[in-house]
């Protein structure tokens, strides 16, 4: 079989499995080691079926700006017009192949920890999983927002059924958090659809670029304010993160895995794909702010982080100072921020969901995320330890894994658009590695403190399963970036050239094998 | 290019070495492990002997070998290649001869410590990271080897991580490492800005190289910006004044491992920064002399601390901080030849000391004070003589290494034309303290009677039994060395040394110095020659001699003929003294200055006022207020989610109906 006859119908497929796969558990009976079983063998499915797409993406690459890959778009509903009009380029190819990559190690995550409710968790998660991916491929702004909005009630419930002790508190303040922040995008896209009759987002760049929607005033900046809050919320950039850090602590481990991993992500899509992509001018002109904002957000959350006494709540905060590199790399308008930016998306979705699975595994021995209980666990768990440091130096940005290209590409973007962004910004690299070499310190070395800790089983089959392989791809991803990069780097330039884009000077190459002078 | 040019093979098969020993090393027997590290590092030492061989018949500056690429943004490039030059010929050959040495040194004093296959695998990463960082092709390469050299630094500090000393002293290490490299980072950003690569080929190499037609920067300008930035990161990794807190506290790993990444290797990187990106220093008066200045009081305050510590290790670390202070004196007059030559000879000599503090460690039971040993002589004979070369050499005493290497860095600094009699002033009465402190070294420990804890003495604490000289699998490497710590300076006599670098040098031409220069350009500003004549260092040479036999002197006199006078002053000396042995209280002062504060700030200001205070609050208040409002509007209900979605599935089913209205309108 031909499969590119799969083309018009991949995308599609690959958003719905997960949602038809939860429709199926709704009928299962309540045996928790099947449901178990068909939750993994469905998000696998998903995974293998969405390697389709980096796999055949060259094919259909869009040749010019403004086109989309593996595009569909059918008639929803006439009036409101409204199209199922789905498609991903270079950027958001990676973030739904980041989502589908993540969700089985989430299924794997909760296998044990999540003992109640197994069936009503994995409908929630599966249903998660097809927002998250419908979040990433829609080019109606109607069915973004129904996506975006789709994905909040499965996680406030994952939070606030299945997380801690402060768990409905959490999963409130996240929900009105994010949807009163929401609401003013609402608004934007309604006014964008009263003035136009569209809600296609190519077609509405289209008009907003050549002036044919009439916009009177300061009506753009709100139009971009209205996206910017609900984005800026979820991202989050400081000051609006403080639902973050309690969402984190309460949720179990695999709602904190996609929250870090895939929901903030949204927010800096959205930043870029409908802030930058939709309203381009007015995003150049509001880019100081936002950068100082996202600057001080990296200072500052890493700052915060260095103080905290709960691990959970130590990585959220640095998730806060890595979103604001994402955030500073797309509004410094260079090739080599915005490439980074995209690529710190995955990196952090990597590294940050990694960092949760892994304290979820001493969270399930110990039940506290809170650092003094721990101390020399090095000793009765070497292998948690190894890991754990391969994803500490991920996340602190060492070269030759992941983070390092990223921060390094976003870094020397942010100072070629202005020197100062680009010093401030540099200097998380001394505090990540403040914070985080002083948990890992704190957690492991040492003589065992406590001494429940002497006799704590390390790492098992399962628990290697699930980090062995992210502690890989954070190398392979340091190593070969080019394998991701081409393709971001191709759709970022499409972004920017519609941009005043500013030209690198140009690079010398030498061939291979060459002697010099 | 002849099919043997593979110098790839270099790096990865300590590489493969570390990642043998580290996966399945668990599994093997002590010999196996350090079969497979030793045939790793064995391998890529003879590997390099082969490279250095096909450059220099190729009659080529530099070969270089690319392998794809690493990252691709846009127009902007970086390439995973190996530029091979008489620089980093020399800097492969001390990293993979001395390494083996020191791995061979290994299998013996690591014997009996827990973590054998994992010493090995870090110790073979470490070389891994130490030839990309010497043999890359471009900065950001570098920096790769730069940060890894770091991490091993890390891992081997650590490596006894159940002593939290051990575990704290690693975590200074990188940290201070990162305050430096995040100074080398910006000066990346400088050269991409300005220049578009960082590959040493199009930016130090090719003559049309927009770096290369800058003229001399008279006062501040980009080429010195990056110049002063590269020299944080140089502070950093090699150890100088502000940055060079970590070392001493490095002291906490493996003896092997101070020998060979706290003193023979990778603190050395700073230098080979240096010195690789001369093509910028000496376009940069400003910056090249900030490098003369740091190294020359590095050299200097770092000597005074040396004096006054009893514990050898920490004695040989401030020597070493104090030895590459002269490394960037030299430097930083432009005498880059006599920088890398002292580097080389260092690299010997200093190697040598800690192997031998280690057997001398070794061989009294783990003891580290050297008011516990003295008289080893007897027991220790090889460690003494070896380690009494590496102090005739250390010292300036010709005919041994140190005193080619160390002469070469005092006469440039006198006759430079970048230099100045104060650098070579202070540099000569630093040399007067090194022969001092490491004679006090040697007379303490192995001159006199013993004082250590005897095993008669007290029956029942003598773990540490008689002192006892080293396994030949250790005293191997120290003779060794030792030859080397004698011979190694030969290659210096006549100028040979200096030239050998030339091809690396950059000159400034006299037109670009000529440029902003008025009458200073009539000299073209360049390496070494100097206008004094051959008397004046003949003169120079026969004073410094002098100021070492001297220092010898002093030493003797005060620990072995007067042995009780040394308590007396320091007792005179009374808060002098005390302030030095404190190592000038800094450790202190940054720990009430920087990190207290900064702990202190983020906790209760940022954190618990401003984010939970300011921050949340605003949020929850805004929040209790909107439930009050709605408290009045609709009736409480139970269950707080059921009622919020209810509300989202009104608020959106009022969308719908609201766009239904717009769209048959």
């Amino acid at each position: 079989m031909n499969l590119s006859t799969l083309n018009p119908w991949i995308l599609t497929l690959t958003t719905f499995l997960p949602a038809l796969g939860a429709l199926l558990i709704a009928f299962l009976p309540r045996r928790d080691r099947d449901i178990r079983w068909f939750a993994l063998a469905i998000s696998v499915i998903t995974l293998l079926i969405s390697l389709h797409l980096p796999v055949h993406y060259r094919e259909v690459a869009p040749t010019n700006s403004g086109t989309f890959a593996y595009e569909q778009n059918l008639q929803w509903i006439t009036s409101p017009n409204i199209h199922y009009h789905i498609g991903i380029d270079g950027i958001s190819l990676w973030l739904v192949v980041l989502t589908t990559f993540l969700v089985p190690f989430c299924v794997l995550a909760s296998w044990k920890s999540i003992h109640d409710r197994v069936k009503e968790f994995f409908i929630l998660l599966l249903l998660l999983e097809t927002a998250m991916i419908g979040v990433f491929i829609a080019l109606d702004l109607f069915l973004f927002y129904f996506f975006w909005e789709a994905t909040l009630i499965p996680m406030a419930l994952i939070i606030g059924i299945f997380g801690h002790q402060r768990r409905v508190y959490a999963a409130v303040k996240f929900f009105l958090y994010t949807m009163i922040a929401s609401v003013f995008m609402l608004a934007a896209i309604i006014w964008l659809y009263a003035q136009s009759n569209t809600f296609d987002f190519v077609e509405l760049q289209h008009l907003i670029a050549t002036g044919a929607i009439h916009m009177p005033g300061h009506t753009t900046l709100w139009l971009f304010l209205g996206f910017f809050v609900a984005f800026a919320v979820k991202v989050p950039l400081f000051p609006l993160h403080t639902w973050l850090p309690d969402a984190h602590v309460e949720a179990p481990t695999a709602g904190s895995v996609l929250l870090a991993g895939v929901l903030l992500k949204m927010g800096t899509y959205g930043l870029l794909r409908f802030n930058i992509g939709l309203f381009p001018v007015e995003a150049h002109k509001n880019a100081p702010w936002i950068m100082t904002l996202a600057i001080i957000g990296i200072v500052y959350g890493a700052l915060v982080a260095l103080v905290q006494p709960n691990m959970k709540k130590l990585v959220a905060y640095s998730s806060v100072s890595h979103l604001g590199f994402v955030v500073l790399g797309l509004y410094s308008f260079t090739r080599a921020g915005m490439d980074g930016a995209v690529f710190q998306m995955l990196n952090h979705g990597i590294s940050t969901g990694a960092l949760f699975l892994l304290l979820g595994v001493v969270y399930d021995r110990r039940h506290t995320y809170e650092i003094k209980e721990y101390g020399g666990l090095a000793t009765p768990m070497p292998m948690y330890a190894t890991l754990f440091l391969l994803i500490t130096l991920s996340s602190i940005g060492l070269p030759l894994m992941n983070g390092f290209v990223g921060e390094f590409l976003i870094l020397s973007g942010a100072f070629q658009a202005k020197a100062v962004y680009g010093i401030v910004a540099a200097s998380g690299v001394i505090w990540s590695a403040f914070y985080m070499l002083w948990l890992y310190q704190r957690t492991f070395y040492g003589k065992i403190t406590n001494p429940v800790n002497a006799t704590l089983p390390d790492v098992d089959l399962r628990e290697r399963s699930i980090l062995w392989p992210l502690a890989v791809l954070a190398l392979v991803m340091g190593v070969f970036p080019t394998l991701w990069m081409n393709s971001i780097d191709a759709s970022v330039a499409g972004i920017l050239g519609t941009q005043h884009g500013v030209p690198a000077a140009p690079a010398l190459q030498v061939k291979v094998n060459t002697v010099l002078k | 290019m002849t099919p043997l040019f593979q110098p790839w093979l270099i790096p990865i098969l300590p590489l493969l070495g570390a990642l043998i020993n580290g996966l399945f090393g668990k599994r093997f027997s002590k010999a196996a492990v350090a079969v497979v590290a030793l045939t790793a590092t064995a391998l890529s030492f003879v590997v390099a002997c082969v490279q250095a061989a096909i450059l220099l018949q190729s009659g080529h500056p530099a070969l270089e070998q690319y392998y794809g690429t690493w990252i691709q943004a846009g127009d902007f490039s970086v390439n995973f290649g190996i530029y091979l030059d008489h620089l980093s010929m020399i800097m492969m050959l001390v990293v993979t001869g001395v390494g083996f040495l020191i791995h061979i040194y290994s299998v013996a004093y690591m014997e009996h410590e827990g973590g054998y296959y994992r010493f090995f695998s870090y110790l073979n990463f470490f070389m891994f990271f130490m030839l990309v960082l010497v043999l890359a092709n471009n900065y950001l390469l570098m920096f790769v080897g730069w940060e890894g050299v770091g991490l091993a630094s890390y891992l081997l500090i650590g490596f006894f991580f159940l002593k939290d000393s051990a575990a704290n002293a690693g975590k200074k290490a990188f940290i201070t490492n990162r305050v430096g490299d995040f100074g080398f980072l910006i000066a990346l950003f400088l050269l991409i800005q300005h220049f578009g690569t960082l590959h040493y080929g199009a930016l130090l190499v090719v003559r049309d190289s927009a770096l290369l037609q800058m003229p001399v920067e008279t006062s501040a300008g980009v080429l010195t910006a990056i110049g002063l930035l590269m020299l944080v990161g140089a502070c950093g990794k090699s150890a100088q004044i502000p940055l060079y807190v970590w070392l001493p506290d490095a002291m906490e790993g493996p003896t092997p491992v101070s020998a060979l990444i706290h003193a023979a290797t990778m603190v050395t990187a700073g230098v080979y920064m240096v010195c690789r990106s001369n093509a910028i220093f000496s376009r940069a008066p400003i910056a090249l002399l900030a490098v003369a200045i740091i190294g020359t009081l590095t050299s200097f305050f770092a000597a005074t601390i040396g004096i006054t510590q009893t514990d050898i290790k920490r004695v040989l670390a401030y020597s070493t901080v104090s030895q590459l202070g002269y490394m960037f004196m030299a430097a930083g007059v432009a005498a880059y030849s006599a920088s890398v030559f002292h580097l080389m000879t260092h690299a010997f000599f200093k190697a040598l000391l800690f192997l031998g503090a280690g057997s001398v460690i070794h061989g009294v039971g783990g003891e580290q004070d050297m008011r516990k040993m003295g008289g080893l002589r007897k027991y220790m004979p090889w460690t003494f003589w070896t380690m009494l070369i590496a102090t005739l050499a250390i010292a300036g005493i010709p005919p041994f290494a140190g005193f080619f290497s160390k002469d070469e860095i005092l006469w440039q600094a006198f006759s430079s034309p970048h230099g100045s009699k104060i650098f070579w002033a202070v540099g000569l009465v630093t040399a007067f303290m090194t022969s001092f402190y490491m004679f006090r070294l040697i007379f303490l420990t192995f001159t006199g009677e013993y004082r250590g804890a005897k095993p008669d003495a007290h029956g029942h604490d003598d773990h540490h039994g008689t002192p006892h000289e080293s396994p030949w699998l250790m005293l191997a490497p120290l003779v060794l060395l030792g030859v080397l710590s004698v011979v190694g300076g030969w290659v210096g006599i006549g100028n040979r040394f200096e030239h050998f670098l030339d091809p690396v040098i950059q000159k400034v031409s006299v037109e670009q110095s000529a440029a902003q220069n008025g009458e200073a350009a009539a000299t073209p500003v360049s390496e070494g020659e100097g206008t004094e004549s051959k008397s004046t260092e003949n003169l120079l040479m026969a004073i410094s001699v002098l100021v070492a036999l001297g220092g010898l002197g002093l030493a003797w006199f005060l620990y072995v003929k007067r042995p009780e006078l040394p308590e007396q002053i320091a007792a005179g000396a009374g808060g002098l003294y005390r302030l030095v042995l404190n190592k000038y209280w800094i450790d202190e002062l940054y720990a009430a200055v920087l990190i207290g504060p900064l702990i202190a700030f983020s906790r209760v200001v940022l954190w618990q006022t401003v984010d939970q205070k300011v921050v949340d609050g605003t949020v929850n208040e805004a929040a209790v207020a909107a439930r009050d409002v709605s408290a009045v509007i609709r009736q409480q209900q139970s269950g707080l989610i059921r009622s919020y979605a209810g509300w989202v599935a009104a608020g959106a089913a009022a969308v719908v109906a609201y766009m239904v209205w717009m769209g048959t309108r």
